[in-house]
């Protein structure tokens, strides 16, 4: 103890629980005092308290660099019963300095673009007041976020992962009132139920995880777990593969992984910033973080291992070809982040745990970029919108979808700067080499080549796919001719909106070097908390292939979308071309109709059962009405009827009956004459006189 | 000499047609003269002691029934010439205002 304290004086590690205290400062402050302040005020304060933790993150991890042991800094008590002691303390190791500089790194980024973001979307929908709102949100999700990735126990951790959850669900409805065109539609408010009940079924599985943990272990801090570990899975590894599979539970809600990813796709409802934010960089990677957090006890059971990897894999795969036949350009990047997201668990699961923190990161740079470009374009589409409906309002025109790919086509021209930046995103994500995607992905396949073949080709199947639908996507935005009005009027984004996208294009491209092969650095940086890293050995064979792969498949999309663009009204060419499996590409396998009529028509089938007849024919109809009330009602004519009235109230009407009956009787003798007032006097002397005479 | 019991009775008959005469007639005046009636038949009874037992008592009693039903007389009349004012009327059976 004394030993630590010493060694780290003079460095930052104290600092730590003010990377949750900035946000919630900010957010307090936008609550209470900035309501009569203008939109700048809000946005810059908002961002500042998101940058401020992100110094001090930076400071963090200087302070790690000198003492790269991990640190645990104590906050506060918060539950002690008996043997049970849970408390509030931040871990400042390797892995969680990662999260912590990625989120507020990111956030503060996204913070700013959304100063002018919601600029415009509060003023395209009308309604001032929710900008103040929106800003309170993201600094409550950057707090949340922080609390996730920096608590000591599962429990913070699980703390953490619901104030997440939370966020994701008030941003996803922030328009809760509305559709995505502005329509009145309750299509957002439900949107963000939807994420919330998905989320909670992956919670559940959370929960159990940690239940079974505390029963286990008898505690919920990292380092006891990890400590008592691998004796327990020597005595019973049974235990240890039930609390890795209820955790990948968790991880399959919180990181849309199969079968739990139907909410994210929906999830695009929320603002374009939330998307990036919370539905690409940060929060939907707190999956991935759990598992690597957890590699102490995933390393313990390689049929777990085998089972998130292959949960990982069939997502990257699957996903991937949905967003092959997506045309809104917020729902093919929200089907590849699933995708990407499905990599980053196969990797975890395989044991890759530095490649999968590594996609992680480059995902988040250059996801980020692509999401907030969408939002860019989506904003210029609207501009052009507005900017026609000013020219002639007289006709009313149906509203047309800003986000459709279809209604684009063209935005080369009028968007430069938010073309070059897409490009580079997708570039980077569909993994061409020297880009960020290109190392982080090539990790991944190279590492999964060495365990699981099923794994490396679904893998590499979904890297061909991710290259061709972002071929596809840029064709049919940026190239061709316009295919709508509003498309030839499409302008570019402010300065506030660009700079953030032109710094992540930056880091999309140059986000390798973080763990360039033969440097290693972010492997040496994870060695200090993860103990069990393979160290990831380039493989040009692997690297090569995928490389030709991802060249190939852009090639294929320019031949498709790209040599003859699209014209009006045309339908998909890839639809000519493939048939019935683009149609069910398209229709994203009817997992949303089939989760219906299997999960949810039967619940609700259910619950009108329980409605109907336990609830209204059993309980209220018979128990209540026919039991109880009726019952009730006989005694209660009982008491009044022979009780009450025949008994009680006789009893005082007879009283009154007698006084007054009485009283009548005593009235004849007091008639008012003296005469018969003397003869009573003298009828009483007569008998008083008779009785002393008669004695 | 005349026996004792025969004043008695006398001072007896007396008082019994006194009471009657209050109890029966309606004429306040005539209850009033009743009333002295029944005083003066006391007074009989008294004196009529005085000489058997030939003491003084009754007599000095008698001087004092005669005194206050003199002052009775005065209280009374007064109140029977107020009465007639507000009435026009002595008879007792329309004084019953007060009866309960």
């Amino acid at each position: 103890m004394m030993l630590s304290e010493i060694t780290t004086a003079g460095l930052f590690f104290q600092l730590v629980p003010w990377i949750v205290f900035f946000p919630v400062i900010g957010l307090l402050i936008n609550t209470f005092l900035t309501g009569r302040m203008s939109e700048k005020v809000i946005g810059w304060l908002a961002s500042l308290a998101s940058f401020a933790s992100f110094v001090v993150a930076v400071l963090l991890a200087y302070s790690l660099s000198v003492h790269p042991e991990a640190v645990t800094v104590p906050v506060a008590q918060w539950i002690h019963i008996g043997n049970l002691a849970l408390d509030w303390a931040f871990r400042v190791d390797t892995l969680s300095v990662t999260m912590m500089l990625v989120v507020s790194g990111v956030g503060t980024l996204i913070h700013i673009y959304a100063i002018g973001y919601m600029h415009e979307d509060v003023r395209f929908k009308n309604d001032l007041g929710r900008y103040r709102r929106f800003f309170v949100f993201m600094n409550l999700f950057i707090a949340a976020m922080m609390i996730l990735v920096s608590g000591d126990s599962y429990l913070m951790l699980f703390v953490g992962w619901e104030g997440v959850g939370l966020c994701s669900f008030l941003l996803i409805g922030f328009w809760y009132e509305m559709d995505t065109l502005g329509r009145s539609s309750w299509a957002n408010s439900d949107a963000a139920k939807k994420a919330f009940v998905a989320n909670r079924i992956g919670d559940f599985g959370f929960l159990i995880a940690a239940f079974l943990m505390f029963w286990t272990f008898g505690s919920l801090q990292f380092d006891k777990i990890f400590e008592l570990a691998p004796q327990v899975a020597q005595a019973s590894p049974g235990i240890i593969v039930a609390i890795t599979l209820f955790m990948l539970i968790g991880v399959t809600g919180k990181s849309a992984q199969i079968p739990l990813f139907v909410w994210l796709p929906d999830a695009m409802a929320g603002p374009t910033p939330v998307s990036a934010l919370i539905h690409a960089a940060t929060m939907v990677t707190a999956g991935v973080y759990l598992v690597a957090r957890s590699a102490a006890l995933y390393t313990l059971v390689p049929q777990a291992q085998f089972v998130v990897a292959l949960v990982g894999a069939a997502t990257a795969f699957f996903a991937a070809t949905i967003a092959v036949g997506q045309y809104d350009i917020k729902k093919v990047l929200a089907y590849s982040t699933i995708s990407q997201l499905g990599y980053m668990v196969a990797a975890v699961g395989m044991g890759a745990y530095v490649a999968g923190m590594f996609h992680l990161i480059t995902h988040a740079f250059f996801k980020a970029l692509l999401f907030l470009s969408a939002g860019s374009v989506i904003l210029g589409m609207e501009r052009g919108h507005h900017h026609l409906a000013h020219g002639h309002s007289e006709h009313e025109e149906e509203i047309l979808d800003p986000g459709d790919m279809r209604n684009m086509g063209g935005l080369r021209k009028q968007m430069p700067v938010t073309f070059w930046v897409y490009l580079v995103g997708a570039l980077a994500l569909g993994g061409v080499f020297p880009l960020a995607g290109f190392w982080s992905k090539d990790e991944i396949l190279a590492d999964s080549s060495l365990y699981y073949p099923l794994v490396y080709w679904l893998l590499v199947l979904g890297a061909f796919l991710t290259a061709f639908y972002m071929g596809r996507q840029i064709f049919m935005v940026f190239f061709g001719q316009e295919r709508t009005e509003v498309a030839k009027h499409a302008e570019e984004s402010p300065a506030v909106i660009t700079i953030p996208l032109i710094i992540l294009a930056t880091l999309s491209v140059f986000g390798g070097v973080l763990n360039l092969p033969g440097l290693h650095t972010l492997t040496a940086w994870l060695e200090h908390t993860i103990a069990f890293i393979h160290p990831g050995e380039f493989n040009l064979t692997v690297a090569l292939s995928s490389t030709i792969l991802a060249l190939l498949a852009i090639f294929l999309s320019w031949l498709v979308y790209g040599r003859k663009p699209m014209t009006v009204g045309e339908q998909d060419p890839l639809k000519k071309m493939l048939g019935p499996v683009f149609t069910i590409f398209e229709n994203k396998y009817w997992v949303d109709e089939g989760y219906w009529a299997v999960f949810v028509d039967r619940y609700i089938d259910l619950a009108r059962f329980l409605a109907q007849t336990v609830d209204w024919r059993f309980w209220h109809d018979w128990v209540h009405d026919s039991v109880i009330a009726s019952n009730f009602k006989r005694l209660a004519h009982f008491l009044a009827n022979p009780i009450d009235l025949g008994f009680i109230d006789a009893i005082a009407t007879g009283l009154a009956n007698l006084t007054q009956r009485s009283s009548a009787g005593l009235r004849k003798i007091q008639n008012g004459f003296v005469r018969s007032y003397a003869l009573s006097v003298l009828l009483g002397v007569v008998l008083i006189l008779g009785y002393l005479l008669i004695k | 000499m005349v026996p004792v019991s025969y004043y008695l009775a006398l001072s007896a008959v007396l008082f019994t047609l006194g009471a009657l005469g209050v109890l029966v007639r309606r004429n306040a005046l005539i209850i009033f003269m009743s009333v002295e009636l029944m005083l003066n038949a006391a007074n009989l009874a008294f004196v009529a002691f005085t000489r058997v037992f030939e003491v003084l008592n009754g007599q000095i009693f008698v001087f004092f029934v005669m005194t206050v039903a003199a002052a009775e007389v005065a209280v009374g009349l007064a109140l029977i010439v107020a009465i007639f004012h507000t009435k026009q009327s002595i008879d007792v059976d329309q004084m019953s205002s007060m009866k309960g």
